[in-house]
Protein backbone atom coordinates (compact mmCIF):
# COMPACT_ATOMS: atom_id res chain seq x y z
CA UNK A 1 0.00 0.00 0.00
CA UNK A 2 3.05 2.55 -0.65
CA UNK A 3 2.78 4.83 -3.21
CA UNK A 4 6.50 6.48 -3.20
CA UNK A 5 5.07 9.44 -5.87
CA UNK A 6 2.43 10.39 -3.32
CA UNK A 7 4.80 10.35 -0.22
CA UNK A 8 5.21 13.92 0.00
CA UNK A 9 1.48 14.05 0.44
CA UNK A 10 0.61 14.64 4.44
CA UNK A 11 -2.59 14.91 6.14
CA UNK A 12 -0.98 16.80 8.64
CA UNK A 13 0.34 19.81 6.71
CA UNK A 14 -3.16 19.97 5.51
CA UNK A 15 -4.27 19.84 8.25
CA UNK A 16 -2.36 23.02 9.60
CA UNK A 17 -2.97 25.04 6.45
CA UNK A 18 -6.93 24.41 7.17
CA UNK A 19 -6.09 25.98 10.77
CA UNK A 20 -4.05 28.84 9.50
CA UNK A 21 -7.00 29.38 6.74
CA UNK A 22 -10.05 29.71 9.97
CA UNK A 23 -7.38 31.77 11.72
CA UNK A 24 -7.00 34.04 8.71
CA UNK A 25 -10.96 34.02 7.43
CA UNK A 26 -12.10 36.56 9.62
CA UNK A 27 -9.34 38.95 8.61
CA UNK A 28 -10.09 38.37 4.59
CA UNK A 29 -13.81 39.18 5.70
CA UNK A 30 -12.51 42.46 7.36
CA UNK A 31 -10.09 43.41 4.16
CA UNK A 32 -13.29 42.57 1.54
CA UNK A 33 -15.99 44.67 3.53
CA UNK A 34 -13.75 47.32 3.40
CA UNK A 35 -14.23 47.47 -0.50
CA UNK A 36 -18.33 47.32 0.25
CA UNK A 37 -20.22 49.90 -1.51
CA UNK A 38 -22.87 49.95 1.38
CA UNK A 39 -25.42 52.52 1.76
CA UNK A 40 -27.45 52.04 4.86
CA UNK A 41 -25.56 51.59 8.62
CA UNK A 42 -25.16 47.58 8.34
CA UNK A 43 -22.20 46.50 6.50
CA UNK A 44 -23.31 42.70 6.39
CA UNK A 45 -24.25 42.35 2.92
CA UNK A 46 -22.19 42.68 0.09
CA UNK A 47 -23.40 45.40 -2.36
CA UNK A 48 -20.53 46.30 -4.98
CA UNK A 49 -17.11 47.68 -5.15
CA UNK A 50 -15.57 50.77 -4.08
CA UNK A 51 -12.63 52.65 -2.96
CA UNK A 52 -15.14 55.16 -1.43
CA UNK A 53 -13.95 54.53 2.39
CA UNK A 54 -9.86 54.58 1.84
CA UNK A 55 -10.61 58.05 0.35
CA UNK A 56 -13.27 59.12 3.14
CA UNK A 57 -10.91 57.35 5.71
CA UNK A 58 -10.61 59.82 8.14
CA UNK A 59 -14.22 61.16 7.81
CA UNK A 60 -15.33 60.21 11.49
CA UNK A 61 -12.98 62.54 13.58
CA UNK A 62 -13.62 60.49 16.41
CA UNK A 63 -12.73 56.88 15.02
CA UNK A 64 -9.70 58.92 14.00
CA UNK A 65 -9.19 60.07 17.42
CA UNK A 66 -9.51 56.85 18.98
CA UNK A 67 -7.46 55.13 16.19
CA UNK A 68 -4.65 57.98 17.58
CA UNK A 69 -5.47 57.02 20.95
CA UNK A 70 -4.68 53.38 20.74
CA UNK A 71 -1.38 54.08 18.56
CA UNK A 72 0.07 56.61 21.30
CA UNK A 73 -0.90 54.75 24.32
CA UNK A 74 1.07 51.51 23.04
CA UNK A 75 3.99 53.25 21.81
CA UNK A 76 3.77 55.36 25.35
CA UNK A 77 3.03 52.40 27.69
CA UNK A 78 5.78 50.67 25.34
CA UNK A 79 8.64 53.07 25.98
CA UNK A 80 7.87 53.68 29.75
CA UNK A 81 7.06 49.61 30.22
CA UNK A 82 10.53 48.93 28.83
CA UNK A 83 12.11 51.39 31.31
CA UNK A 84 10.61 50.08 34.18
CA UNK A 85 10.39 46.56 33.48
CA UNK A 86 14.44 45.91 32.10
CA UNK A 87 16.04 46.90 35.31
CA UNK A 88 13.41 44.59 37.25
CA UNK A 89 13.68 41.09 34.93
CA UNK A 90 17.60 42.20 35.48
CA UNK A 91 17.42 42.70 39.22
CA UNK A 92 15.59 38.99 39.52
CA UNK A 93 17.95 37.62 37.27
CA UNK A 94 20.70 38.64 38.78
CA UNK A 95 20.50 39.40 42.49
CA UNK A 96 19.50 37.64 45.58
CA UNK A 97 17.08 40.84 47.24
CA UNK A 98 14.77 40.85 50.34
CA UNK A 99 11.05 40.83 48.68
CA UNK A 100 12.51 38.58 45.52
CA UNK A 101 9.53 35.76 46.23
CA UNK A 102 7.00 38.68 46.06
CA UNK A 103 8.42 40.42 43.05
CA UNK A 104 8.54 36.94 41.25
CA UNK A 105 4.74 36.14 42.50
CA UNK A 106 3.31 39.26 41.28
CA UNK A 107 4.96 39.40 37.94
CA UNK A 108 3.43 35.73 37.86
CA UNK A 109 -0.17 37.32 39.06
CA UNK A 110 -0.20 40.15 36.54
CA UNK A 111 0.47 38.02 33.80
CA UNK A 112 -2.22 34.84 35.33
CA UNK A 113 -5.00 37.28 35.98
CA UNK A 114 -7.41 37.90 33.87
CA UNK A 115 -7.40 41.29 31.90
CA UNK A 116 -11.45 41.50 33.28
CA UNK A 117 -10.10 41.15 37.01
CA UNK A 118 -6.97 43.73 36.68
CA UNK A 119 -10.09 45.88 34.52
CA UNK A 120 -12.45 45.75 37.33
CA UNK A 121 -9.62 46.16 40.63
CA UNK A 122 -8.44 49.14 39.04
CA UNK A 123 -12.03 50.74 38.11
CA UNK A 124 -12.71 49.79 42.35
CA UNK A 125 -9.54 51.96 43.28
CA UNK A 126 -10.11 54.93 40.86
CA UNK A 127 -13.60 54.83 42.33
CA UNK A 128 -12.54 54.53 46.25
CA UNK A 129 -10.02 57.58 45.33
CA UNK A 130 -12.35 59.37 43.07
CA UNK A 131 -9.81 59.68 40.25
CA UNK A 132 -11.33 60.75 37.00
CA UNK A 133 -10.87 57.63 34.28
CA UNK A 134 -9.07 58.85 30.99
CA UNK A 135 -5.98 58.92 28.93
CA UNK A 136 -3.68 59.04 31.33
CA UNK A 137 -5.43 55.72 33.91
CA UNK A 138 -5.39 53.42 30.31
CA UNK A 139 -1.47 54.57 29.84
CA UNK A 140 -1.06 53.74 33.85
CA UNK A 141 -2.86 50.19 33.22
CA UNK A 142 -1.27 49.34 29.66
CA UNK A 143 1.89 50.37 31.20
CA UNK A 144 1.66 47.74 33.93
CA UNK A 145 0.64 44.54 31.93
CA UNK A 146 3.60 45.58 29.56
CA UNK A 147 6.22 46.13 32.75
CA UNK A 148 4.96 42.51 34.05
CA UNK A 149 5.80 41.20 30.71
CA UNK A 150 9.30 43.35 29.84
CA UNK A 151 10.70 42.39 33.36
CA UNK A 152 9.77 38.56 32.42
CA UNK A 153 11.02 37.96 28.87
CA UNK A 154 14.46 40.16 30.26
CA UNK A 155 15.08 37.82 33.49
CA UNK A 156 14.60 34.57 31.15
CA UNK A 157 17.05 36.73 28.77
CA UNK A 158 19.51 37.56 31.22
CA UNK A 159 19.15 33.90 33.67
CA UNK A 160 20.73 32.20 29.89
CA UNK A 161 23.62 34.50 29.99
CA UNK A 162 27.30 33.62 31.16
CA UNK A 163 28.10 35.59 34.57
CA UNK A 164 32.16 35.18 33.10
CA UNK A 165 31.65 38.16 30.47
CA UNK A 166 30.61 40.54 33.02
CA UNK A 167 33.62 39.34 35.37
CA UNK A 168 35.81 39.11 32.73
CA UNK A 169 35.07 43.01 32.12
CA UNK A 170 35.85 43.89 35.44
CA UNK A 171 38.82 42.29 35.47
CA UNK A 172 39.73 44.17 32.73
CA UNK A 173 38.77 47.22 34.79
CA UNK A 174 35.26 48.43 34.00
CA UNK A 175 33.35 50.02 36.33
CA UNK A 176 29.73 49.44 36.53
CA UNK A 177 28.28 51.51 33.87
CA UNK A 178 30.09 50.62 31.34
CA UNK A 179 30.07 46.86 32.37
CA UNK A 180 26.63 47.58 31.70
CA UNK A 181 26.52 49.47 28.60
CA UNK A 182 29.23 47.22 26.42
CA UNK A 183 28.39 43.79 27.64
CA UNK A 184 25.50 43.45 29.85
CA UNK A 185 22.88 45.48 27.33
CA UNK A 186 23.87 44.07 24.16
CA UNK A 187 23.27 40.64 25.29
CA UNK A 188 20.04 41.38 26.84
CA UNK A 189 18.49 43.45 24.53
CA UNK A 190 16.33 40.49 22.15
CA UNK A 191 15.14 39.82 25.63
CA UNK A 192 13.94 43.56 26.13
CA UNK A 193 12.61 43.49 21.81
CA UNK A 194 10.73 40.64 22.79
CA UNK A 195 9.52 42.15 25.78
CA UNK A 196 8.50 45.43 23.78
CA UNK A 197 7.17 43.77 21.05
CA UNK A 198 4.88 41.83 23.01
CA UNK A 199 4.00 44.92 25.44
CA UNK A 200 3.21 46.87 22.11
CA UNK A 201 0.78 44.52 20.69
CA UNK A 202 -1.32 43.75 23.98
CA UNK A 203 -1.47 47.55 24.75
CA UNK A 204 -2.86 48.03 20.66
CA UNK A 205 -5.21 45.13 20.74
CA UNK A 206 -6.64 45.30 24.23
CA UNK A 207 -10.03 45.96 24.73
CA UNK A 208 -11.12 44.66 28.39
CA UNK A 209 -8.86 47.23 30.53
CA UNK A 210 -9.17 49.86 28.48
CA UNK A 211 -13.21 49.36 28.58
CA UNK A 212 -12.58 49.51 32.60
CA UNK A 213 -10.49 52.60 32.97
CA UNK A 214 -11.32 54.52 30.30
CA UNK A 215 -14.40 56.43 31.10
CA UNK A 216 -15.65 58.36 28.21
CA UNK A 217 -12.17 58.43 25.94
CA UNK A 218 -12.28 55.78 23.23
CA UNK A 219 -9.57 53.72 21.80
CA UNK A 220 -10.04 51.73 18.48
CA UNK A 221 -11.12 48.67 19.78
CA UNK A 222 -13.45 50.49 22.10
CA UNK A 223 -14.77 52.36 19.50
CA UNK A 224 -15.45 49.39 17.73
CA UNK A 225 -17.34 47.58 20.76
CA UNK A 226 -19.81 50.93 20.79
CA UNK A 227 -20.61 50.90 17.12
CA UNK A 228 -21.86 46.89 16.97
CA UNK A 229 -25.41 48.33 18.60
CA UNK A 230 -25.78 50.56 15.51
CA UNK A 231 -23.57 48.70 12.95
CA UNK A 232 -19.81 48.93 12.42
CA UNK A 233 -19.06 51.31 9.59
CA UNK A 234 -16.58 50.20 6.70
CA UNK A 235 -13.78 53.06 7.45
CA UNK A 236 -13.19 50.45 11.03
CA UNK A 237 -12.35 47.48 8.22
CA UNK A 238 -9.97 49.70 6.26
CA UNK A 239 -8.60 51.19 9.33
CA UNK A 240 -8.04 47.59 10.35
CA UNK A 241 -6.93 46.13 7.02
CA UNK A 242 -3.93 49.32 6.96
CA UNK A 243 -2.90 48.46 10.19
CA UNK A 244 -2.73 44.58 9.51
CA UNK A 245 -0.74 45.48 6.55
CA UNK A 246 2.03 47.56 8.30
CA UNK A 247 2.40 44.99 11.51
CA UNK A 248 2.19 41.86 8.78
CA UNK A 249 5.22 44.12 6.96
CA UNK A 250 7.13 45.03 10.04
CA UNK A 251 6.84 41.05 11.26
CA UNK A 252 7.97 40.01 7.86
CA UNK A 253 10.58 41.92 7.59
CA UNK A 254 11.53 41.08 11.19
CA UNK A 255 11.24 37.50 10.71
CA UNK A 256 13.33 37.91 7.03
CA UNK A 257 16.27 39.51 9.93
CA UNK A 258 15.53 37.05 12.30
CA UNK A 259 16.32 33.93 9.97
CA UNK A 260 19.70 35.82 8.57
CA UNK A 261 20.99 36.37 11.72
CA UNK A 262 20.26 33.02 12.74
CA UNK A 263 22.62 31.63 10.37
CA UNK A 264 25.66 33.26 12.01
CA UNK A 265 27.06 30.75 14.05
CA UNK A 266 27.23 33.12 16.92
CA UNK A 267 23.66 33.20 17.97
CA UNK A 268 23.44 28.81 17.19
CA UNK A 269 25.73 28.77 20.20
CA UNK A 270 23.73 29.13 22.88
CA UNK A 271 21.80 25.87 21.35
CA UNK A 272 24.24 23.47 21.06
CA UNK A 273 25.68 24.33 24.28
CA UNK A 274 21.80 23.29 25.85
CA UNK A 275 21.90 20.22 23.66
CA UNK A 276 25.04 19.05 25.18
CA UNK A 277 24.04 19.78 28.49
CA UNK A 278 20.77 17.55 28.14
CA UNK B 1 31.59 49.89 47.11
CA UNK B 2 29.77 46.87 49.35
CA UNK B 3 27.21 49.11 50.64
CA UNK B 4 26.00 49.91 46.87
CA UNK B 5 26.34 46.50 45.67
CA UNK B 6 24.05 45.32 48.55
CA UNK B 7 22.21 48.75 47.47
CA UNK B 8 22.25 48.13 43.44
CA UNK B 9 18.92 45.74 43.69
CA UNK B 10 16.84 47.71 45.53
CA UNK B 11 17.09 50.26 42.91
CA UNK B 12 16.91 48.39 40.01
CA UNK B 13 13.29 47.13 41.39
CA UNK B 14 11.86 50.73 42.50
CA UNK B 15 10.70 51.89 39.89
CA UNK B 16 9.09 48.97 38.34
CA UNK B 17 7.97 47.43 41.47
CA UNK B 18 6.24 50.58 42.74
CA UNK B 19 4.64 50.92 39.72
CA UNK B 20 3.36 47.45 39.80
CA UNK B 21 2.41 48.09 42.99
CA UNK B 22 0.39 51.05 42.72
CA UNK B 23 -1.47 49.59 39.49
CA UNK B 24 -1.60 45.73 40.40
CA UNK B 25 -1.53 45.15 44.20
CA UNK B 26 -3.03 48.05 45.81
CA UNK B 27 -6.20 47.86 43.11
CA UNK B 28 -6.66 44.18 43.68
CA UNK B 29 -6.80 45.55 47.68
CA UNK B 30 -9.08 47.56 46.91
CA UNK B 31 -11.29 45.53 45.17
CA UNK B 32 -11.32 43.17 48.00
CA UNK B 33 -12.01 46.00 50.49
CA UNK B 34 -15.24 47.51 48.13
CA UNK B 35 -16.21 44.10 48.38
CA UNK B 36 -17.31 44.48 51.89
CA UNK B 37 -18.98 47.57 51.52
CA UNK B 38 -22.48 48.60 51.16
CA UNK B 39 -24.24 51.39 49.69
CA UNK B 40 -24.85 53.44 46.97
CA UNK B 41 -24.07 55.78 43.43
CA UNK B 42 -25.03 58.95 45.14
CA UNK B 43 -24.21 58.29 48.68
CA UNK B 44 -21.47 56.62 48.53
CA UNK B 45 -19.89 53.36 50.08
CA UNK B 46 -18.81 52.54 53.65
CA UNK B 47 -17.09 49.66 54.43
CA UNK B 48 -19.49 47.59 56.79
CA UNK B 49 -17.74 44.20 56.45
CA UNK B 50 -21.32 43.21 54.53
CA UNK B 51 -20.10 39.73 53.82
CA UNK B 52 -23.91 38.91 52.06
CA UNK B 53 -22.30 40.29 48.80
CA UNK B 54 -20.60 37.28 48.45
CA UNK B 55 -23.55 35.24 48.84
CA UNK B 56 -26.10 37.39 47.31
CA UNK B 57 -23.95 37.37 44.04
CA UNK B 58 -23.10 33.59 44.43
CA UNK B 59 -26.79 32.95 45.01
CA UNK B 60 -27.63 35.22 41.69
CA UNK B 61 -25.22 34.05 39.43
CA UNK B 62 -24.28 30.68 40.60
CA UNK B 63 -25.37 29.05 37.25
CA UNK B 64 -23.55 32.12 35.42
CA UNK B 65 -19.91 31.23 37.01
CA UNK B 66 -20.85 27.37 36.48
CA UNK B 67 -21.74 28.44 32.61
CA UNK B 68 -18.69 30.27 32.41
CA UNK B 69 -16.19 27.23 33.62
CA UNK B 70 -18.14 25.15 31.08
CA UNK B 71 -17.57 27.59 27.66
CA UNK B 72 -13.84 27.99 29.32
CA UNK B 73 -13.44 24.31 29.81
CA UNK B 74 -14.95 23.12 26.74
CA UNK B 75 -13.11 25.75 24.55
CA UNK B 76 -9.60 24.54 26.51
CA UNK B 77 -10.33 20.92 25.20
CA UNK B 78 -11.08 22.39 21.99
CA UNK B 79 -7.94 24.22 21.28
CA UNK B 80 -5.93 21.34 22.67
CA UNK B 81 -7.17 18.96 20.02
CA UNK B 82 -7.00 21.64 17.62
CA UNK B 83 -3.52 23.15 18.67
CA UNK B 84 -1.58 19.77 19.01
CA UNK B 85 -1.63 18.34 15.43
CA UNK B 86 -0.30 21.66 13.63
CA UNK B 87 2.30 22.50 16.85
CA UNK B 88 3.35 18.87 16.10
CA UNK B 89 3.44 19.15 12.25
CA UNK B 90 4.86 22.90 12.41
CA UNK B 91 7.60 21.50 15.12
CA UNK B 92 8.49 18.52 13.37
CA UNK B 93 7.87 18.66 9.99
CA UNK B 94 7.67 22.37 8.73
CA UNK B 95 11.77 22.46 8.36
CA UNK B 96 13.05 25.88 7.06
CA UNK B 97 9.15 27.30 6.42
CA UNK B 98 8.77 26.92 10.72
CA UNK B 99 8.87 30.56 11.44
CA UNK B 100 6.77 31.29 8.44
CA UNK B 101 3.79 29.13 9.55
CA UNK B 102 4.54 30.50 13.29
CA UNK B 103 3.93 33.98 11.68
CA UNK B 104 0.80 33.18 10.18
CA UNK B 105 -0.58 31.45 12.87
CA UNK B 106 0.13 35.10 14.89
CA UNK B 107 -0.82 37.18 12.16
CA UNK B 108 -4.70 37.42 13.53
CA UNK B 109 -3.41 39.40 16.67
CA UNK B 110 -2.60 41.77 14.26
CA UNK B 111 -6.18 42.48 13.80
CA UNK B 112 -8.47 43.66 17.28
CA UNK B 113 -9.44 40.90 18.47
CA UNK B 114 -13.36 42.64 18.54
CA UNK B 115 -13.31 43.57 15.18
CA UNK B 116 -12.44 39.99 14.37
CA UNK B 117 -15.07 38.75 16.44
CA UNK B 118 -17.21 41.52 14.49
CA UNK B 119 -16.17 39.61 11.57
CA UNK B 120 -17.85 36.20 12.30
CA UNK B 121 -20.14 37.95 13.41
CA UNK B 122 -21.03 38.72 9.62
CA UNK B 123 -20.10 35.59 8.81
CA UNK B 124 -22.85 33.44 10.73
CA UNK B 125 -25.50 36.12 10.54
CA UNK B 126 -28.69 34.54 9.57
CA UNK B 127 -29.04 35.78 5.73
CA UNK B 128 -25.30 36.40 6.30
CA UNK B 129 -23.16 34.65 2.97
CA UNK B 130 -22.88 31.30 4.69
CA UNK B 131 -26.11 30.53 6.20
CA UNK B 132 -28.10 33.05 3.62
CA UNK B 133 -27.34 30.63 0.51
CA UNK B 134 -28.15 27.43 2.46
CA UNK B 135 -31.70 28.61 3.46
CA UNK B 136 -32.39 29.55 0.46
CA UNK B 137 -31.31 26.28 -0.89
CA UNK B 138 -33.56 24.87 1.73
CA UNK B 139 -29.93 23.19 2.53
CA UNK B 140 -30.76 23.93 6.52
CA UNK B 141 -34.38 24.77 8.20
CA UNK B 142 -35.10 28.27 7.68
CA UNK B 143 -35.35 28.57 11.61
CA UNK B 144 -31.43 27.66 11.67
CA UNK B 145 -29.45 29.62 13.64
CA UNK B 146 -25.63 29.53 14.70
CA UNK B 147 -25.51 32.66 16.13
CA UNK B 148 -26.81 33.15 19.97
CA UNK B 149 -26.36 29.73 20.26
CA UNK B 150 -23.40 27.93 22.80
CA UNK B 151 -21.94 26.26 19.68
CA UNK B 152 -21.15 30.24 18.69
CA UNK B 153 -19.56 31.62 21.72
CA UNK B 154 -17.54 28.64 22.47
CA UNK B 155 -16.56 27.84 18.85
CA UNK B 156 -15.33 31.61 19.42
CA UNK B 157 -13.36 31.28 22.42
CA UNK B 158 -11.84 28.50 21.05
CA UNK B 159 -10.88 30.64 17.86
CA UNK B 160 -9.94 33.45 20.34
CA UNK B 161 -7.69 31.92 22.20
CA UNK B 162 -6.12 28.69 19.52
CA UNK B 163 -2.73 30.59 19.35
CA UNK B 164 -2.24 30.59 22.83
CA UNK B 165 -2.43 27.04 23.02
CA UNK B 166 -0.23 26.64 19.64
CA UNK B 167 2.78 28.56 20.67
CA UNK B 168 3.64 26.84 23.84
CA UNK B 169 2.63 23.47 22.94
CA UNK B 170 4.98 24.25 19.68
CA UNK B 171 7.95 25.42 22.07
CA UNK B 172 7.79 22.44 24.10
CA UNK B 173 7.88 20.37 20.72
CA UNK B 174 10.67 22.52 19.01
CA UNK B 175 12.95 21.92 22.57
CA UNK B 176 12.59 17.99 22.44
CA UNK B 177 15.59 16.72 21.54
CA UNK B 178 14.86 14.15 18.28
CA UNK B 179 17.91 11.82 19.06
CA UNK B 180 15.73 10.63 22.15
CA UNK B 181 12.86 9.14 19.32
CA UNK B 182 15.89 7.88 17.56
CA UNK B 183 17.03 6.03 21.04
CA UNK B 184 13.18 4.92 21.22
CA UNK B 185 13.77 3.70 17.89
CA UNK B 186 16.08 1.42 18.55
CA UNK B 187 14.63 0.33 21.65
CA UNK B 188 11.82 -1.64 19.67
CA UNK B 189 9.38 1.13 19.86
CA UNK B 190 7.10 1.86 16.91
CA UNK B 191 6.04 5.13 16.19
CA UNK B 192 2.84 5.00 18.36
CA UNK B 193 4.86 3.90 21.25
CA UNK B 194 7.41 6.17 21.05
CA UNK B 195 4.94 8.80 20.34
CA UNK B 196 2.66 7.98 23.91
CA UNK B 197 5.87 7.59 25.63
CA UNK B 198 8.62 9.84 25.01
CA UNK B 199 7.05 12.67 22.61
CA UNK B 200 3.37 13.24 24.85
CA UNK B 201 5.31 13.12 28.05
CA UNK B 202 7.19 15.73 27.57
CA UNK B 203 5.30 18.39 25.77
CA UNK B 204 3.24 18.09 28.77
CA UNK B 205 4.91 21.42 30.35
CA UNK B 206 3.89 23.24 26.93
CA UNK B 207 0.47 21.90 27.38
CA UNK B 208 0.21 22.67 31.04
CA UNK B 209 1.09 26.16 29.91
CA UNK B 210 -1.71 26.26 27.14
CA UNK B 211 -3.89 25.27 29.39
CA UNK B 212 -3.55 28.21 31.70
CA UNK B 213 -3.06 31.24 29.21
CA UNK B 214 -6.44 29.25 27.31
CA UNK B 215 -8.46 28.49 30.31
CA UNK B 216 -8.07 31.80 32.64
CA UNK B 217 -8.72 34.30 29.95
CA UNK B 218 -11.52 32.02 27.87
CA UNK B 219 -13.47 31.55 31.57
CA UNK B 220 -13.32 35.79 32.27
CA UNK B 221 -14.35 36.63 28.44
CA UNK B 222 -17.36 38.65 27.71
CA UNK B 223 -16.73 40.22 24.43
CA UNK B 224 -17.79 36.31 22.22
CA UNK B 225 -20.74 35.97 24.57
CA UNK B 226 -21.66 39.63 23.79
CA UNK B 227 -20.99 39.54 20.51
CA UNK B 228 -21.86 36.15 19.29
CA UNK B 229 -23.72 34.80 21.78
CA UNK B 230 -27.66 35.63 23.30
CA UNK B 231 -29.51 36.12 26.21
CA UNK B 232 -29.03 32.42 27.21
CA UNK B 233 -25.01 32.80 27.01
CA UNK B 234 -24.31 35.30 29.39
CA UNK B 235 -20.89 34.33 31.23
CA UNK B 236 -19.52 35.94 34.60
CA UNK B 237 -17.72 38.68 32.05
CA UNK B 238 -21.12 39.79 31.20
CA UNK B 239 -22.54 40.35 34.54
CA UNK B 240 -19.12 41.69 35.79
CA UNK B 241 -19.52 44.52 33.25
CA UNK B 242 -22.94 45.37 33.32
CA UNK B 243 -22.69 45.51 37.49
CA UNK B 244 -20.08 47.74 36.99
CA UNK B 245 -21.36 50.17 34.44
CA UNK B 246 -24.94 49.81 34.28
CA UNK B 247 -26.44 48.99 37.90
CA UNK B 248 -23.48 50.63 39.83
CA UNK B 249 -23.56 47.87 42.02
CA UNK B 250 -19.83 48.01 42.46
CA UNK B 251 -19.57 45.55 46.06
CA UNK B 252 -21.57 43.21 44.20
CA UNK B 253 -19.52 43.71 40.52
CA UNK B 254 -16.10 43.51 43.01
CA UNK B 255 -17.06 40.45 44.99
CA UNK B 256 -17.89 38.74 41.88
CA UNK B 257 -14.87 39.69 40.19
CA UNK B 258 -12.53 38.60 43.34
CA UNK B 259 -14.33 35.29 43.44
CA UNK B 260 -13.46 34.79 39.76
CA UNK B 261 -10.20 35.77 40.54
CA UNK B 262 -9.65 33.39 43.77
CA UNK B 263 -11.39 29.74 41.37
CA UNK B 264 -9.40 30.31 38.65
CA UNK B 265 -6.02 31.11 40.55
CA UNK B 266 -7.01 28.28 43.22
CA UNK B 267 -7.73 25.97 40.18
CA UNK B 268 -4.24 27.21 38.47
CA UNK B 269 -2.75 26.35 41.69
CA UNK B 270 -4.38 23.23 42.39
CA UNK B 271 -3.81 22.14 38.83
CA UNK B 272 0.61 22.47 38.96
CA UNK B 273 0.27 20.69 42.03
CA UNK B 274 -1.58 17.42 40.72
CA UNK B 275 1.23 17.65 37.01
CA UNK B 276 3.81 18.39 39.22
CA UNK B 277 5.41 20.31 36.86
CA UNK B 278 8.40 21.91 37.71
CA UNK B 279 7.37 25.41 38.78
CA UNK B 280 4.54 26.92 37.49
CA UNK B 281 7.14 30.51 36.58
CA UNK B 282 8.76 28.85 34.38
CA UNK B 283 5.78 28.29 31.84
CA UNK B 284 7.03 29.91 28.42
CA UNK B 285 5.15 33.03 26.98
CA UNK B 286 4.23 33.94 23.48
Amino acid sequence: MKFPARRRFSPLRLYTLLLIAWLLLPIAVMIVFGFNDVHGKQNFRWEGFTLRWYTHLFAKPDLTTAALNSLTIAALSTAMATALGTPLGLALARHRFRGRGTATAVLFLVIACPDLVMGASLLSMFVTFDVPRGYPTILAAHTMVATAFVATTVRARAVSLDPSLEEAAEDLGATAWPRFRLITLPLITPGILAGALLAFVLSIDDFVIANFTSGTTLTFPLWIWASTRTGTPPQVNVLGTLIFAIATALAALAGIRGSRTQRKPASRAPRSADAVGR
Amino acid sequence: MPFSRRLAPYLLVLPGGLWLAVFFVVPVAMMASLSLQTGNLIDGFRQTFHWQNYTDGLGTYGDTFVRSLWYGLLATILCIALAYPAAYWIAFRAGRRKSSYLLLLLIPYFVSFVLRTVAWKLVLTDNGPVLGPLRDHGIVPSDFHVLDTTTAVVAGLTYTYLPFMVLPVYVALERLDPRLIEAAHDLHADRTAAFARVVLPLSLPGVFAGVVMTFVPASADYVNAEILGGPRNTMIGNVIQAQYFDDGAYPVASALSFTLMAILLAGIFLYARALGTRGILDTPTP
